[in-house]
């Protein structure tokens, strides 16, 4: 049987789900329902010298009928009293005391960083979390992501926070910031122990077009708001792996952003992540989505032989590279099924507008049946993408396999085009349609006039 | 002539007797399980007499881990891919459906579940690992859903278990009860193999428990026992002709069609007698063998008919013609039934009365009884101790389904007197744990 347990720079949990810093783990009831339903940890909603909130704070990008694949808050830290916190923190500890409990703190001078530090640790946290990434209301008073967007003051906070904690110490960074590996350097320079990414998004999630406000409204008016759930995990996750692959940064990682089911945190531990954090997908469906997420996982791990969550973390990375370093000798192109296909055309809209104009179709009205018309085929793999059916359209090799010349290569041997309209063009033997072509191309009834 | 050919071959009996929920395919899975809300405290749950983690199973299935999934549906029901296939989910777990609310279609749970369950089979995994023997061993009796239920949940627990079956295949009415179009032979009896497999009970094909001096040396052997052999025969109705050739009884008619399926010859005139749901199957499955006039004749209204509404529509759909309000007097013919007198009746004052004076007769080649089935009273009395009701049902407790004899635990039909598979099922589960309880004091 697979051990889900994990280790974050020393902070021990009996699996590698925690709760992010956020709403869901605003009190202690919250946190020990949580614990009880199985989760392994939970980052504590971030305490500093209590704010004031406004009424109305979230907003959602619906994808047709598919709700909050995108979420955006406008919720500052925690509105408790750092005392009820901390007495919490202590009874949920007590209570589960084999679960992770991570304190994530924002203040503003050293002595209030030394103080709740020390305040933090009394309460019995395994862990400390420095919020650097909030990038809505804390941030306009110099907290938050304006700390995480200046790697010196970052590095100069987290100097503040070693100089007490006995803790390890996590950075939580703001994708904020064009090259995340710089606060990330700057949290290592620090002494930090571990680093933790993304915190939220800058984003307006709508706009309402009948009264001229996005979302969320505040009396009529809005503001700027931190964007997270499925919809941002690409981003997160190609920000955990540049730091994950960093040769100077060397921390443990733990992976936030979009995280909702077993696949998600197997895809964030392969790009190094050592444990998950989870948010928005609880703000959706509960903390009862952890029987899912556990599972899954240790199904995953038994299938592939996997007995810890060492044995594959990061195993993704080494096939991440530059471009320059891609075989420009692989090719594949797409194949239909004709068994599988219902003649949507998607496909042939698809290529034929947005790509390569590889697609065809019959002469005959009746066969619905799009065909690929290989010479003109890139391998883009769009036409598989947009099929609504599994498997129908695979993307097949072509090359032998032997052969291997990268940008790279070629570069070094001067053989890349350089001149505006050189020989060496990937295009220029390729096939391209007349302009003209495009006006007498039969069209479907209802596109003409 | 009727919409159905008689079958002659076995792809035609396929055809004839197509079934109402196939399996999904990929997509459809993956089109469906996105559409599950994941409720909090879900009505699906409360309404499933197994109580499955049905939203869990979905999400599972959702992020593509259909073993995981078959795993949540088997951690509460053996049956998992039978009852997808036979759970009339329709008053279960889709009537309770928040989507109902909404008018939108609810989430197909049944075919969800069969998805999922189909793949575990298939896949021949192990889901389960069995604990060491606690050397306890447990007799069952019948290997119908409550019975295999109840053996599955033992195992789990630690002791060895014995199943007498009186016929030769497992699972019960599943295979030898249930509508051709529900599940076939092979679906059921695949499950069967699986749990087989996995949980390696033993069972002792036809091995029928008829006898004082069997259930003695039982007894003796078995440190408990539990009783799972649901019903008996159709019981006799008391009017004239009953005995004559071609009049039987449903649960008869239904058996030998599932095991002899296009060779089963069934004649032109069919007459069910019956309001509940086995009368809608026998009266459906008639006509889809090629029974050109198919009548579902009920003594009271059409409201008060024990069968759903949706088995009735799909009687109907077959073209069964039902009457209502009347009550056979005689079954007519020379030795082979040629048809049934019957008399029109009414409610007086809450009670069902003949209309004098109104008889007719229909004719027909064949009478099908569908008016219950009787208790195995005669064998419930050779075991000592074990107290029935009024209506012959078994008495157990309602947590431990122990019987009045501390030796004995009960399951399904024997103390339902007749409910789904699914019942069954979460009741043999139950009485596992009850007799482990029992026996680890």
């Amino acid at each position: 049987m697979a051990d889900l347990r994990s280790n974050l720079a020393g902070i021990k949990s009996p699996n590698p789900f925690w709760l992010a810093s956020a709403p869901p783990t605003n009190s202690g009831y919250q946190i020990m329902k949580a614990f009880d339903a199985g989760w392994g940890g939970a980052v504590w909603k971030t305490l500093g010298v209590p704010v004031v909130n406004v009424s109305s704070r979230y907003g959602a990008l619906n994808y047709r009928d598919n709700r909050m694949v995108g979420f955006n808050n406008i919720e500052l830290i925690t509105d408790r009293p750092l005392a009820d916190n901390l007495r919490e923190i202590e009874e949920v500890k007590k209570r589960f005391p084999d679960h992770a409990i991570i304190a994530s703190l924002m203040v503003e001078t050293r002595e209030q960083w030394h103080q709740i530090v020390k305040d933090a640790e009394n309460a019995g946290a395994d862990g400390l979390e420095l919020n650097f990434g909030c990038p809505h209301g804390m941030c306009e008073r110099g907290m938050g992501s304006a700390v995480g967007q200046e790697p010196k003051v970052l590095k100069m906070i987290v100097e503040w926070v070693k100089e007490v904690a006995k803790v390890p110490v996590i950075v939580k960074l703001t994708p904020n910031i064009s090259d995340i590996t710089r606060p990330a350097m700057a949290a290592r320079e620090g002494g930090g122990d571990a680093i933790s990414l993304i915190n939220t998004i800058q984003s307006i999630v709508g706009v309402d077009i009948d009264n001229f406000v996005p979302y969320p409204v505040v009396d009529g008016k809005s503001t700027n708001g931190g964007y997270c759930g499925p919809a941002v995990k690409p981003i997160a996750m190609n920000m955990l792996k540049n730091c994950a692959q960093h040769p100077n940064i060397n921390l443990p990682i733990s992976g936030i952003g979009g995280i909702e089911n077993w696949r998600d945190a197997v895809e964030f531990i392969l790009l190094g992540a050592t444990n998950v954090q989870v948010c928005t997908a609880v703000m959706h469906f509960g903390f009862g989505i952890i029987r899912e997420m556990k599972a899954g996982l240790e199904n995953y791990m038994d299938e592939k032989g996997f007995k810890t969550l060492d044995d594959f973390r990061g195993k993704a990375l080494p096939n991440i590279m530059h471009w320059e370093d891609l075989n420009l000798k692989y090719k594949v192109v797409a194949n239909i099924n004709e068994e599988k296909c219902i003649g949507c055309q998607l496909c042939y809209t698809a290529c034929e507008d947005g790509a390569h104009q590889a697609i065809g179709l019959s002469s005959d009205p009746l066969n619905r049946i799009p065909h690929i018309i290989e010479e003109n085929c890139v391998g883009c793999n769009l036409c598989s993408l947009v099929c609504p059916v599994e498997d129908c359209i695979e993307m097949e090799r072509r090359d032998d396999g032997k052969q291997e010349i990268t940008w790279k290569d070629r570069t070094l041997a001067g053989n890349i085009p350089t001149t505006f309209d050189d020989e060496l063009a990937g295009g220029r033997h390729h096939w391209v349609p007349e302009p003209e072509a495009a006006l007498v191309t039969p069209k479907p009834v209802h596109y003409r006039g | 002539m009727s919409e159905f050919l008689p079958p002659s071959s076995e792809s035609e009996f396929e055809n004839n007797f197509k079934q109402i929920k196939p399996l999904m395919n990929e997509t459809e899975a993956y089109y469906e399980s996105s559409r599950c809300l994941f409720c909090y405290d879900a009505p699906c749950i409360n309404a499933c007499p197994s109580s499955i983690d049905i939203p869990l199973f979905i999400r599972q299935i959702n992020s593509k881990n259909p073993l995981s999934s078959a795993k949540t549906i088997y951690d509460s029901n053996y049956f998992g891919y039978a009852c997808g296939k036979v759970c009339p989910t329709e008053v279960l777990c889709e009537g309770a459906c928040v989507y109902n609310h909404q008018d939108v279609k609810p989430i197909e749970i049944g075919r969800l579940q069969s998805f999922a369950t189909d793949k575990a089979i298939r896949s021949n995994k192990q889901l389960y690992r069995l604990p060491p023997s606690n050397g306890k061993k447990v007799a069952i009796i019948g290997a119908g859903p409550a019975g295999i239920s109840c053996a599955c949940e033992l195992k789990m627990l630690g002791f060895d278990v014995d199943i007498y079956e009186s016929k030769e295949k497992s699972s019960g009415l599943t295979v030898y009860g249930v509508a051709p179009y529900k599940i076939t032979n092979k679906e059921a009896l695949d499950e069967m193999d699986y749990l087989e497999n996995q949980f390696k009970y033993k069972v002792h094909y036809n091995k029928a428990i008829s006898t004082k001096a069997q259930i003695e040396e039982l007894e003796k052997k078995y440190d408990a026992i539990l009783i799972g052999f649901g019903l008996g025969k159709t019981s006799m109705i008391s009017i004239s002709g009953e005995e004559k050739e071609n009049c039987f009884g449903a649960v008869e008619f239904v058996e030998k069609l599932r095991m002899t399926h296009h060779k089963t010859n069934v004649p032109k005139n069919v007459i069910v007698l019956g309001g509940g749901n086995t009368a809608m199957d026998a009266a459906s499955e008639s006509a889809r063998m090629g029974a050109e006039k198919v009548i579902l004749a009920y003594r009271r209204g059409k409201e008060e008919m024990g069968a759903y509404d949706f088995e009735y529509d799909l009687a109907k759909g077959v073209g069964v013609k039902g009457i209502f309000n009347v009550s056979p007097l005689e079954i007519l013919g020379n030795g082979k039934v040629t048809g049934v007198k019957f008399i029109r009746t009414q409610i007086v004052n809450g009670k069902l009365e003949n209309i004098a004076g109104s008889e007719f007769t229909e004719s027909c080649d064949w009478v099908i009884k569908a008016t219950g089935q009787s208790k195995q009273v005669e064998l419930l009395k050779m075991m000592s101790g074990i107290s029935i009701d009024a209506k012959g049902r078994i008495e157990v407790d309602q947590e431990t389904f122990q019987t009045k004899n501390p030796k004995y635990f009960a399951a399904g039909d024997a103390v339902s007197g007749g409910q789904e598979v699914v019942n069954a099922a979460a009741e043999g589960r139950k009485a596992a744990r009850g007799i482990s309880k029992s026996l680890s004091k």
